[in-house]
């Protein structure tokens, strides 16, 4: 392929990738009166009625609220507890560490439909059914193994002289750890967080079957609203749309670590 | 890298291995419980034995789903593979425009998965949507909620436009690490483009290529809450795929013992197909 036309394939590409988000973002700015009576490409009624609603209804901002805090703290707890994890895997060997490896990489295999059951009446029983914590705590089945399989590749890109030297200067493991270390692997604890964010923010599964009120993730409201009040589609258009930005917002934090950070870590 | 000989590391595995065991192991048991077991509720169990596990083997419906998944899980790695190769070739290398590319093409990964769904069956009604109304105003003949084949197209669409950006992104990675010397040797030596895609670039990626193939076989295998939101598996069983269809035992019939049965065959299988992908790729590795 020419220099010339070498930039048609990604234009084209993105082009694709665009046109489905304009048509849910375009319309979210139409009435239902406008989406029911016909196809247009621009909204002829320019209108913010849908996302008032949104943003004055409690049950829609408390959704938004909801999944951002369980994201939070799941992708938080993760990379703390994968952290170390990573580490031991990266620099020593140890009894069954090959076996341990691939049982933790086959949770991130296992369908969560298999799982959505179980789950519930395991939170039930813990008492935990309905809060933020649940469903934190249920995503770390396929994002701790996620977590350490991306650690892990960015870990074993550092060399171990870095290790060896620190001790010889009289650095404990933990001071070694927090001050020097992790400060070397902040991309690959950028393209991390990243990740578990992703899978957090995008799983709607399990997020809906351990919540039924108070901590009903957005994905959730979006469901029942689409089936319950009828077909309200600009209302369900400007929630998805919503829904785009606080990962517009990740990517864009953490762009400069995908583009340099993917290559080193394995993912 | 050389690794030391230390059991002590287990301590630093311990608390990834307590919350993971946490969340697989309990509720691992209890769908073998069962799977095992007839009961009424109450808790009062009956030992069925392979009962379930016949039935679900034998049943033409987990067939047809199956072979449902199989083709579907073929088509979209057989698209999204080269697609993404191609579009992660042709991506700037250097300047602004590299973060632009990244950020537009990542940003179908970061959508929830029932909006990605609700996205595409906006985009897709045949009326009032952006493609259903182009395509039936250029003479195709388009209905997604009552043909099979516009179904299967949307769902296909739908998911090479959600996943392939992660093929991409990976490939980019795996090309931003060839050094530039490699490039100015090959052009020295006089290599056509053929040559440089085959020795240099398409070994550099191969890790990253067998990272992304295992990762979208497992995802798609899995597949459940787009193809809902889009079809709700139909019209009529056209497109419920395996993840759908032990839903709609397990919670919709509430049919427990045949849905676990079922379950643990479907966890099987992407165990199976992973743990070959996993050793040839430690194998590659090793070399």
């Amino acid at each position: 392929m020419t220099r010339s036309t070498k930039w048609l394939v990604p234009t084209l590409y993105i082009l694709f990738l665009m046109l489905p988000i304009y048509g849910l973002v375009s319309m979210s700015f139409k009435t239902t009166t406008e989406i029911l009576g016909g196809f247009s490409f621009f909204p002829q009624e320019f209108t913010l009625a849908n996302y008032k609603v949104i943003f004055t209804d409690p049950t829609w901002y408390n959704g938004y609220i909801n999944s951002i805090i369980y994201v939070v703290i799941n992708t938080l707890l993760s990379v703390t507890v994968a952290l170390p994890a990573a580490y031991a895997f990266s620099r020593y060997r140890f009894l069954g560490d090959k076996h341990l490896f691939f049982w933790l990489l086959t949770n991130r295999m296992a369908p969560p439909a298999v799982f959505a059951l179980p789950f519930f009446q395991l939170y039930s029983a813990i008492n935990l059914f309905d809060t933020h914590l649940a469903v934190a705590l249920a995503h770390c089945l396929f994002n701790i193994p996620l977590a350490v399989w991306i650690l892990e590749g960015f870990m074993s890109g550092v060399p171990k002289e870095l290790d060896e030297t620190a001790f010889l200067d009289g650095y404990s493991f933990s001071r070694f750890f927090i001050r020097i270390f992790i400060p070397t692997i902040a991309a690959g604890i950028g393209v991390t967080m990243f990740f578990c964010f992703m899978y957090s923010w995008v799983e709607l599964l399990l997020a809906k079957t351990l919540t039924s009120v108070d901590a009903k993730p957005i994905a959730a409201t979006m469901t029942r609203t689409a089936s319950s009040s009828g077909y309200e589609l600009g209302l369900l258009a400007a929630a998805g749309s919503l829904t785009i930005i606080p990962g517009a917002i990740v990517i864009y934090f953490v762009r400069n670590y995908i583009a340099k950070g993917f290559a080193l870590g394995r993912v | 890298m050389h690794k030391t000989q230390n059991n002590k590391a287990w301590w630093l595995v311990v608390p990834v291995l307590i919350l993971v065991a946490f969340n697989a192991f309990i509720p691992l048991m209890t769908v073998v419980n069962y799977a095992f077991q007839e009961t009424f509720g109450d808790n009062v169990f009956f030992w069925e034995g392979t009962t379930w596990f016949e039935q679900v083997l034998r049943s033409p419906r987990f067939h047809a789903s199956l072979i449902r998944q199989l083709v579907f899980t073929g088509m979209i790695i057989a698209i999204e593979v080269p697609l993404g190769i191609a579009v992660a070739l042709t991506m700037p290398r250097k300047g602004l425009w590299v973060s632009v590319c990244l950020v537009l093409m990542a940003l179908p990964l970061l959508i929830p998965w029932n909006v990605v769904g609700a996205m595409w069956n906006i985009f897709a009604l045949p009326d009032i949507g952006l493609l259903g109304y182009t395509l039936n105003s250029m003479g195709i003949d388009f209905n997604f909620t009552r043909q099979p084949i516009s179904a299967w197209m949307t769902t296909v669409v739908m998911d090479v436009w959600h996943w392939t950006s992660l093929i991409v992104l990976l490939c980019y990675a795996g090309l931003s690490s060839i050094p530039d010397d490699y490039y100015q040797a090959a052009h020295i030596d006089g290599a056509s483009r053929w040559a440089i895609f085959r020795y240099i670039q398409l070994p550099k990626m191969k890790r990253v290529l067998t990272i992304a193939i295992l990762l979208r076989f497992m995802d798609s295998f899995m597949i459940y809450t787009e193809p809902f939101v889009l079809t709700g598996g139909g019209p009529g069983n056209t497109t419920t795929f395996l993840s759908i269809d032990l839903v709609k035992i397990a919670l919709g019939q509430f049919d427990l013992g045949p849905a676990a049965a079922m379950s643990l065959v479907y966890f099987l299988m992407v165990l199976l197909v992973c743990w070959a992908f996993y050793t040839i790729m430690m194998r590659n590795e090793e070399q």
